[in-house]
C-alpha cells in the first residue's frame, strides 16, 4: 500500500501543486477543499499524513489539528501545517494545537516531501 | 500542458474566482457588513492570490497583495475598522489587484503609478506606527524578498523515489545499533573526517504531537553514517510507567561533511519539544553554549496539559522490557541493545492508539512484544516489506480526489451530446410520424410507448440544455467595477443594483452579453445620470441608482438597464432625428416611438462623442449585436425620473423559435425574433421599380418585396404578390424587408443544424433544422436577405411624404 496523504486547502492551485509534487513521489493524493470537508474524509477514508492549510473557510487548519488529535484513530496521526515564514505565530499556534510539522510556503516538490518523509514511517 | 503550466493555468481560473468572491465581500462591506466572516472571506482570497503568486514567483502580484493583505489582516483582528471610505479604498485595491493578475497572466505589466498610489492609499488606512511595524512602509519589499524563492518543478524520478532510501536506512540504523557502541571519544575514528555528536532526548509533547525519535533518527542517517546509542536508564519500573511520558535518549555520532544547520534541519520540527545538542567530535557538550536548544519550560508545561500518545517511546519501551527475557542483559547498563527496537520496523498496531489501553493491556503488548522483539533482533531486514510498499506506491499514483458538488466538463462534449440529443428528437419525431402514417391505433401498445419516449425525450432535452445553462453572475460580477470606473471618470456618484444574478441562462448566450449591458451601463451613468449637482437642484438624492436586472420571461431572458436619471428629452432626441434625415420634420410619433429612435442607426445624442459611453458606437450597435442572438432591445423612459432599456434574448442558440413557411415548394424557416407582423399584400400596394424590383408600402412606408423563392434560386418567375403572404422582417442592420412566401405553416422551435459544417454556406441561408417527417428545412438568414434587396434598390426606403 502506498501512503495516503490527505491535502487540505480552499486553493485549487495549492491542492494541484501538492498533488502533483505527491503524487510524482508516489503518494496516494486525497483532497479537501476545507476544514470541515478534510475532518470527513479522514474519518471516511483515512490518511497515513494530513496537509492542512491554516485559512480556510467553514473551520480553519487549527480546527482540523484539533479535530484530528481528538479523533482517537488519528492521535498519532502526522500533521503537517502549510504556513509562510512571515506566520510565525500561526506556526506557534499550530504546534500548540499539535501539528506535528510545516511546510513554508511556496515550497517545492523535494522540500515536501523531505517534510514528509521526517514525520512518516 | 506541462503540469506547471497547467497548474498556472489554473492559478489564473482560481484567482478569477477568487477576485469575484472577494468583490462581492468588499461590496457587502461597501454596504456595511462588517461581519467577521465576510472580512475573512476577502482576506482568504487575497491570501490566496498571494499565496499562488509566491508559487509562480510573480513578485509585483506578490508586492501588491501582500499590502493589501496587510490591510485586511488588521481589520480582521480589530484593528481598522469599517468605514464607508475604508471600503472604498478596498474596492479600489481589488480592481488593482485584478489588474495585476491580469498584468501577471498576459505577462503585461501594470500602471506603475496606480499601483504606488493604490499602496499609498491602502498605507493611509493603517497608523504610521502601525505600519512600519507592519513592515509596510518599504513597498513590501520585505515580503517579496522573503518569499523570494519560487515553486521548482524537480521531477523526482518514479523508479526512485526520494523517499526509498530511508528504508536502506533503517536496516542500516539498525544494524548499526544491534551492536554497543561506544560513545567516548576515544573510540572516535582516528581519522580527521569530522565529525558530529548529537544528544536527542525527546519530551512527551514530541510525541503528542505525532513525531517520531526513529523518523528523526532515520533522517539524520541519511546525512552520512551514525552510530546511534540509546540511554533508556530513565525508563522506570513497569508498574510506574506512563505511557505519555518521554524516557528516552540517543547519542549519534554523525560522520561526514554536513554543517551545524544541515544536522538541526532534520530536528526542525521537533527541537522545541527535545533537547538537543549538537557538537563537534572532541568538544564536550557543555563548553558549546546552547541556551536555545536547552527545555522550553513553559513549552514542556503546555504540552504537559497536550499530553497525548507517544507511541514511539511505547515501542522502545515494550523493548525493553521485553529485552531481560531474550537475552539476559545488565539492567543497570544503558542497553544498547533496545536500540534496534527503537526505530520499529513495522509499527504495532497499538501504537495507533496507545492512549487507550489499560495497563494490564500494555503488559499483555509487552509480552507479545518481547516474542516479536526477539524475532526483530534476528531479522532486522524485516523493514524491507516497506521498500515493496514504496514500490506499489508507484505503479498506482494516481490521486484520488474527494467529491465535490461540481465536475468540470470539456464544452466539446456537452456540445457532442447537445448533437445527439437534437438527433434523437428529430428520430424520435420522425418515428412517431411513421407510426401514425402506418394506421396503428393511438391507443396501441407501440403509440402508447412512443407518448412516453416522447415525454422522455423532452425532458433529456431540457436537462442537456441547462447542462449549458449557467448563472449571469459570471458577466454581472463584472460591472460594478465597471460602473466605479465609469462612475469616476464622469464624475457622478453612482450605486449599482443587482438582481436575479441567479438567472440561468445558456453559456454561449452568456459570454455575449457582456458588450451589450456594458455598453447600456456606460450609457446609463453618461447619459441618464445627472451631475450630483444637477440631481440636488432637480431634489435627487446626489448619489444616482442603476439597476442591472435579469429575469425569465416567456422562455426568454430579459435583461434591464433602469437608472433614476433624467430621462430621455424627447424634444432633443426628435430634433436630432429630423436633423440627421432620419424622420420627417412633420412624422406623428408616439413618446415610446421617440424614445427607440436613439437605436436607429447613426443616432448619437451626445453632443461629443464621449470616450466612455459611446466610444463613438451609439445604442444601434448594441441592439445590432442583441438582434444577433434573436434579441430584441427597447427602451422606456419617463422625463425626469429615468429610463430603462430592456432587452430579451432566447435562453439559448442551439433551438431557435422560427416561423415555418413555404415558397416554391420548399419548407423554410424564419427566425422569428426578426419577424415584424405578416399580412396579405394588395395587388395595389406593391409597385416595381425599374420593371423588376418590387417594393410594398405598408401603413405609408415603402420596403423591398423580396420574393424568397426567387432570392434562393427555386424558381425564375415571381408568385405573383397577391397570392402569397408578406412577412415583413426587420434585419439586424434595422433595415426592413418584406418576404413574399406562398403560406405560413406555423410557429415551431427548431435545432439549428450548422450548413458550413455539413455542406457549405449559401447566401441567404443561415442554418438548417430537421423538421418532424424528416425533412429538411432551412433557416433563412434574413439579414443577407435584406442586405442583398437594399444593395440592389438602396434609396427604396424613403418615408412617404405625407
Amino acid at each position: 500500500m502506498n501512503k495516503t496523504v490527505l491535502t487540505i486547502d480552499d486553493s485549487r492551485t495549492m491542492r494541484e501543486m501538492l498533488n502533483m509534487a505527491l503524487v510524482q513521489a508516489g503518494y496516494r493524493v486525497i483532497q479537501a477543499v476545507d476544514g470541515v470537508e478534510g475532518l470527513e474524509v479522514l474519518r471516511a477514508e483515512g490518511a497515513d499524513v494530513v496537509i492542512t492549510d491554516i485559512n480556510m473557510p467553514r473551520m480553519d487548519g487549527f480546527g482540523v489539528i484539533e479535530g484530528v488529535r481528538a479523533d482517537p484513530a488519528h492521535r498519532a496521526t502526522p500533521i503537517l501545517v502549510l504556513t509562510t515564514e512571515s506566520d510565525a505565530t500561526k506556526k506557534e499556534r499550530a504546534r500548540a494545537a499539535g501539528a506535528t510539522g510545516w511546510i513554508v510556503k511556496p515550497f517545492n516538490p523535494t522540500k515536501l516531501v523531505d517534510a514528509i518523509r521526517r514525520v512518516a514511517a | 500542458m506541462d503540469p506547471f503550466e497547467s497548474i498556472k493555468a489554473t492559478f489564473f481560473q482560481e484567482c478569477e474566482e477568487l477576485l469575484t468572491d472577494m468583490e462581492s465581500g468588499l461590496l457587502a462591506m461597501e454596504q456595511g457588513d462588517d461581519d467577521s466572516e465576510t472580512i475573512n472571506a476577502v482576506f482568504r482570497a487575497v491570501h490566496s492570490v498571494k499565496g499562488g503568486a509566491g508559487a509562480f514567483g510573480l513578485e509585483e502580484l506578490i508586492r501588491f497583495a501582500h499590502v493589501f493583505e496587510t490591510v485586511l489582516d488588521e481589520m480582521r483582528s480589530g484593528k481598522l475598522h469599517l468605514t464607508d471610505e475604508v471600503a472604498k479604498v478596498l474596492l479600489r485595491a481589488s480592481d488593482v489587484l485584478a489588474d495585476h493578475v491580469a498584468a501577471a497572466r498576459s505577462g503585461g505589466s501594470v500602471d506603475e503609478g496606480r499601483t504606488v498610489g493604490m499602496i499609498a492609499d491602502l498605507q493611509g488606512l493603517i497608523d504610521q506606527d502601525r505600519a512600519a511595524e507592519l513592515g509596510l512602509n518599504d513597498d513590501g519589499d520585505s515580503a517579496a524578498v522573503e518569499e523570494d524563492f519560487g515553486f521548482v518543478p524537480v521531477v523526482l524520478s518514479l523508479d526512485e523515489p526520494a523517499t526509498d532510501a530511508p528504508e536502506v536506512d533503517v536496516a542500516a540504523l539498525m544494524a548499526a545499533a544491534a551492536e554497543p557502541v561506544e560513545v567516548d571519544e576515544a573510540a572516535a575514528p582516528a581519522d580527521a573526517a569530522p565529525a558530529w555528536r548529537v544528544t536527542f532526548r525527546p519530551k512527551a509533547e514530541m510525541y503528542a504531537k505525532a513525531n517520531e525519535a526513529a523518523l528523526v533518527l532515520r533522517e539524520l542517517a541519511r546525512l552520512g553514517d551514525v552510530e546511534v546509542a540509546l540511554d533508556a536508564s530513565a525508563v522506570p519500573p513497569l508498574d510506574q510507567l506512563s505511557a505519555e511520558q518521554a524516557y528516552l535518549t540517543w547519542t549519534i555520532r554523525l560522520s561526514g561533511d554536513k554543517s551545524e544547520a544541515e544536522v538541526r534541519e532534520v530536528f526542525e520540527f521537533v527541537e522545541d519539544d527535545c533537547d538537543l545538542e549538537v557538537t563537534r567530535e572532541g568538544e564536550a557538550a557543555a563548553e558549546v553554549a546552547e541556551p536555545p536548544l536547552a527545555a522550553d519550560d513553559d513549552a514542556s508545561a503546555s504540552a504537559v496539559e497536550a499530553a497525548a500518545a507517544a507511541p514511539l517511546d511505547l515501542d522502545a519501551l515494550l523493548a525493553r522490557v521485553s529485552a531481560p527475557a531474550a537475552e539476559p542483559a545488565t539492567p543497570a547498563a544503558p542497553a544498547p541493545a533496545p536500540i534496534a527496537a527503537a526505530p520499529p520496523p513495522a509499527a504495532p498496531p497499538p501504537a495507533q492508539d496507545p492512549a487507550s489501553m489499560d495497563v494490564a493491556g500494555l503488559i499483555a503488548l509487552a509480552e507479545k512484544a518481547s516474542q516479536d522483539h526477539a524475532q526483530t533482533q534476528s531479522a532486522p531486514a524485516k523493514a524491507e516489506p516497506k521498500a515493496d510498499q514504496k514500490a506499489e506506491a508507484r505503479a498506482a499514483a494516481g490521486p484520488a480526489t474527494a467529491a465535490t458538488p461540481t465536475i468540470r466538463v470539456d464544452l466539446d462534449r456537452v456540445d457532442r451530446l447537445i448533437n445527439a440529443v437534437g438527433e434523437l428528437v428529430i428520430q424520435q419525431a420522425m418515428l412517431s410520424q411513421r407510426v401514425f402514417e402506418s394506421g396503428l391505433a393511438r391507443s396501441s401498445d407501440v403509440a402508447l410507448g412512443l407518448e412516453d419516449l416522447e415525454l422522455l425525450t423532452r425532458e433529456i432535452q431540457d436537462s442537456v440544455m441547462a447542462i449549458r445553462a449557467q448563472p449571469v453572475k459570471s458577466v454581472f460580477q463584472r460591472m460594478p467595477r465597471l460602473v466605479r470606473e465609469v462612475a469616476d471618470m464622469v464624475g457622478k456618484k453612482v450605486r449599482l443594483v443587482m438582481d436575479g444574478e441567479n438567472t440561468e441562462v445558456d453559456k454561449t448566450v452568456i459570454e455575449r452579453l457582456s458588450d451589450p449591458i456594458t455598453h447600456m451601463l456606460r450609457n446609463a451613468i453618461d447619459h441618464g445620470l445627472e451631475t450630483p449637482d444637477e440631481r440636488e437642484a432637480g431634489g435627487k438624492g446626489i448619489e444616482g441608482t442603476v439597476r442591472l436586472a435579469a429575469l425569465h420571461r416567456g422562455g426568454r431572458i430579459v435583461i434591464e438597464v433602469a437608472d433614476d436619471g433624467r430621462g430621455i428629452n424627447r424634444p432633443r432626441v426628435r430634433g436630432i432625428a429630423v436633423s440627421k434625415g432620419l424622420i420627417a420634420e412633420d412624422a406623428v410619433l408616439s413618446d415610446d416611438e421617440i424614445d427607440n429612435l436613439i437605436f436607429l442607426p447613426g443616432f448619437s445624442t451626445a453632443d461629443v462623442v464621449s470616450d466612455i459611453s459611446g466610444r463613438g458606437v451609439g445604442m444601434d450597435v448594441v441592439k445590432r449585436s442583441i438582434q444577433a442572438l434573436g434579441g430584441r432591445i427597447s427602451i422606456t423612459s419617463e422625463p425626469g425620473k429615468g429610463s430603462k432599456f430592456s432587452m430579451s434574448l432566447p435562453l439559448t442558440l442551439a433551438v431557435l423559435d422560427g416561423m415555418v413557411v413555404s415558397a416554391a415548394d420548399q419548407t423554410l424557416v424564419a427566425p422569428l425574433s426578426n419577424i415584424v407582423e405578416s399580412l396579405t399584400p394588395r395587388a395595389e400596394d406593391v409597385h416595381l421599380i425599374g420593371g423588376r424590383d418590387a417594393v410594398i408600402c405598408i401603413r405609408d412606408t415603402f420596403v423591398p418585396l423580396i420574393d424568397v423563392g426567387v432570392a434562393l434560386g427555386f424558381r425564375d418567375t415571381p408568385l405573383p404578390p397577391a397570392s402569397g403572404v408578406a412577412v415583413l422582417v426587420e434585419s439586424e442592420g434595422g433595415g426592413k424587408a418584406a418576404l413574399l412566401v406562398e403560406a405560413i405553416q406555423g410557429q415551431r422551435q427548431v435545432v439549428i443544424k450548422s450548413l458550413e459544417a455539413n455542406y457549405q454556406h449559401i447566401h441567404g441561408v443561415a442554418a438548417a433544422t430537421i423538421l418532424g417527417d424528416g425533412r429538411v428545412a432551412l433557416i433563412l438568414d434574413v439579414d443577407a436577405l435584406v442586405t442583398t434587396s437594399r444593395r440592389k434598390a438602396p434609396r427604396i426606403e424613403k418615408r412617404m411624404a405625407v
